[in-house]
């Protein structure tokens, strides 16, 4: 069977042919639609309120015996990063698969970390498809290797592979997944207390040197030799550019990078009189080579920013260091016509607020006409940065500072930060604003704990914003609809001194048809049960 | 420097929510089952607010990189007419752009398809109107191009798309070149 498929769908449709139990995350561009998909196709996906928790329900997963699929985009696994490591170390019974799907170039993220540097720092494997095709090969081949050596596995995908089209042949059978009959305990093996750990940290070293004399001849990584010349060491996307850039070299295209194949890239590396790495991002093999003593030139430091494509591949390999031709980036993406969000906006720029703002949509509000979010690092990061602002601000200033959230990040990470406001409130008191827009809109309207929908949409518990600012002893709670009642209820906010959580509660233009429509099934479902009973 | 041969590389481009992907996937879709090899890149996500969006499609018997290289774009079909300067930097000297005003006219005015003098093409799927145009143009049998509209779209506007892909065909006459 042959199928020209998105990396993303690939992903999903491995993840169903090889019996996945459950697959659980949180969304994130580029990594979003791969649960979609794997729903879609008739597998069981959830989303979690964020990625530390989509992580850890896998890791039960695969203690109990299931084959676990984790999905985010790579700033998720920051969020996962504190139950990462240690499930290194635990390991786990089933199967464990991480996708964490990078962004070079921040199309739609905040930064452009290289998640390569997580499995060196947590002991983790890590295979890096270059194509959709890979990622379906490799999706299995990761849940293989994590039950074969007990151990978690991470995928890592680009944007360029999650949100691209390439064939891709598979056999059309697959595997349901299998459902344990009772709870294998392991106590030494999964309590890590440190008399435990510290056999576990032992026990995982061991294994990961294993697995890397296996990756030595493994072939996840693909040697093609053509020149004797010039040799070509890279991995991921990068090397279909490079095949398309430089025909004539020799490459070593590194399908697993971690544990890094140091004997394998020395073999390479010694059959040809010059060898570069290319690869998008940090130099991780580069320094690998490094480590190991193999020579290699590197990508001068200039592409270490955003992608890399065939022209970029062409100036690294004839040296170039020029400065590039800008990038032409057309129109940046704007708030919609019709976005709750812009009368938001324009009412806490007429009121001259200091905007500690957060990850969504509404971050859009830093450019023109609006120009208000004054502030944003990370999902949450609304909560804390705007109390540490009104801790340290004079007060006539610290009272024009407010944090700004969206629904979906409020559940994702933004309840801790109210229990700090209520615990160590500044001394000119605070306002939460939630934006809430019954959607997590920027990455394409997936539902969250607050809208009372599954992953599918369909009805389950509701988990309500504004009786969780209560059970939180915030002092005052409000809910406004309208934009006039939202900016009456602000303004004695800012001056009361109090804990104050306002939601702006306004549906998302473009989800408002599509949520109409489920809440009528819902509905509907709700007086066939009372017909029932 | 070695150019890939035999691959053909076109280019989509407009804003988001216009109907690029939409397109990109019909186009990949129609050379996929003219058993070319085929790759396609896009980028999405926060691009969906009105901004600029683009996708790449490539065909022939190997293609490697999914993104059409720099000066390489063989095509480039304008689904939203302010786009052509964004993109022109992407094009070879002779490529050949496929945009509105080959159904409108040089004016390029989107509003004049509310009327009824372009039926059946109207907004929203004069997209597939221009792949139509396109297709004069491409190795990708009809027949293929057809089960592509057809897996991309909902029945019910099947027959009406087909009729606007088929006017699309007719523009040939009127396509101009970069230079």
């Amino acid at each position: 069977m042959k199928k020209l498929l998105f990396g993303n769908e690939a992903i999903a449709l491995a993840a169903l042919h090889v019996g996945i139990n459950l697959g659980s995350g949180y969304p994130g561009t580029p990594s979003t639609e791969i649960l979609e998909y794997f729903s879609e196709f008739g597998g069981k996906a959830q989303w979690c309120p964020n990625e530390k928790v989509a992580l850890e329900v896998g890791i039960g997963v695969a203690y109990a015996g299931g084959k676990s699929l984790v999905t985010m985009k790579h700033v998720g696994l920051n969020v996962a990063s504190d139950p990462l490591f240690t499930v290194a170390y635990t390991g786990v019974a089933g199967a464990l698969v991480i996708v964490s799907a990078d962004d070079p170039d921040m199309h739609s993220s905040q930064n452009e970390q290289d998640n390569r540097n997580y499995a060196r720092a947590a002991g983790v494997m890590m295979l890096e498809p270059c194509d959709s095709q890979e990622c379906y090969n490799f999706l299995i081949e990761a849940v293989r290797l994590s039950h074969e050596w007990g151990l978690p596995v991470i995928l890592r995908p680009t944007t360029r592979v999650c949100h691209s089209k390439s064939i891709v042949e598979f056999e059309e059978k697959g595997y349901s997944p299998v459902f344990p009959e009772q709870y294998q305990p392991d106590k030494p093996g999964r309590v890590m207390i440190p008399a435990y750990a510290r056999i576990a940290h032992r026990r995982l070293r061991e294994k990961l040197a294993k697995i890397k004399e296996w990756n030595n001849t493994s072939n996840l990584n693909e040697e093609i030799i053509k020149s004797q010349d010039l040799g070509i060491i890279t991995s991921g996307v990068s090397y279909l550019h490079v095949l398309e850039a430089e025909p004539n070299a020799s490459v070593l295209k590194i399908g697993m990078s971690y544990p890094f194949p140091s004997e394998k890239v020395c073999s390479f590396t010694q059959k040809h009189k010059r060898c570069i790495v290319i690869e998008e991002g940090d130099p991780y093999l580069v320094e690998n080579c490094r480590y190991y003593n193999i020579p290699v030139d590197e990508k001068p430091e200039m592409y270490r920013f955003g992608e890399l494509n065939v022209v970029r591949v062409r100036r690294i390999l004839q040296g170039i260091t020029t400065p590039e031709p800008p990038i032409i980036r057309g129109k940046p993406p704007r708030l919609c016509d019709g976005c709750p969000h812009r009368a938001t906006f324009t009412v806490l720029a007429k009121l001259n607020c200091i905007v500690a703002g957060d990850i969504g949509c509404y971050t859009l509000s830093v450019l023109p006409p609006f120009q208000s979010t004054d502030t944003c690092v990370c999902m949450g990061a609304s909560i804390g940065v705007g109390l540490g602002l009104r801790h340290t601000l004079p007060p006539e200033e610290a009272k024009r500072v407010v944090s700004v959230i969206g629904d979906s990040t409020f559940i994702h990470s933004g309840i801790p930060g109210v229990i700090e406001m209520v615990y160590n409130p500044p001394s000119t008191g605070h306002v939460i604003i939630v934006l809430d827009n019954g959607t997590t809109a920027m990455t394409g309207m997936q539902e969250h704990p607050g809208t009372g929908r599954t992953l599918d949409h369909k009805p389950t518990n509701q988990v309500k914003i504004e009786d969780v600012a209560k059970a939180l002893c915030v002092e005052n709670v409000v809910v406004t609809e309208r934009i006039s009642d939202f900016q009456r209820e602000l303004l004695p906010a800012l001056e009361n001194g109090k804990t104050n959580l306002i939601v702006m509660r306004k549906t998302c233009a473009l989800a408002k048809k599509k949520i109409e429509k489920f809440e009528e099934k819902r509905l509907e479902g709700e007086t066939c049960d009372a017909a029932t009973t | 420097m070695q150019q890939q041969h035999n691959v053909t590389n076109v280019i989509l481009a407009g804003i988001g929510g216009t109907g690029v992907i939409l397109s990109s996937n019909i186009l990949a879709d129609a050379a996929f089952y003219a058993a070319y090899d085929v790759r396609k890149s896009e980028i999405h996500g926060m691009s969906q607010r009105g901004g600029s969006v683009s996708s790449d499609v490539r065909f022939g018997n190997k293609v490697y990189s999914p993104m059409v290289p720099d000066e390489e774009g063989d095509y480039l079909v304008l689904i939203h007419p302010d786009e052509l300067e964004n993109n022109l930097y992407r094009m070879k000297k002779d490529a050949i752009i496929i945009d509105i005003s080959l159904i409108v006219g040089e004016s390029k005015d989107l509003n004049l398809l509310k009327t009824d003098n372009y039926n059946p093409v109207n907004q929203k799927n004069f997209n597939v109107c221009l792949l139509g145009a396109l297709s004069n143009y491409l190795d990708i049998p009809y027949d293929c191009w057809q089960k592509a509209i057809f897996s991309n779209l909902p029945k019910k506007v099947h027959e009406q798309n087909k009729g606007v892909f088929e006017y699309g065909i007719k523009l040939k006459e009127s396509v101009k070149q970069k230079a």
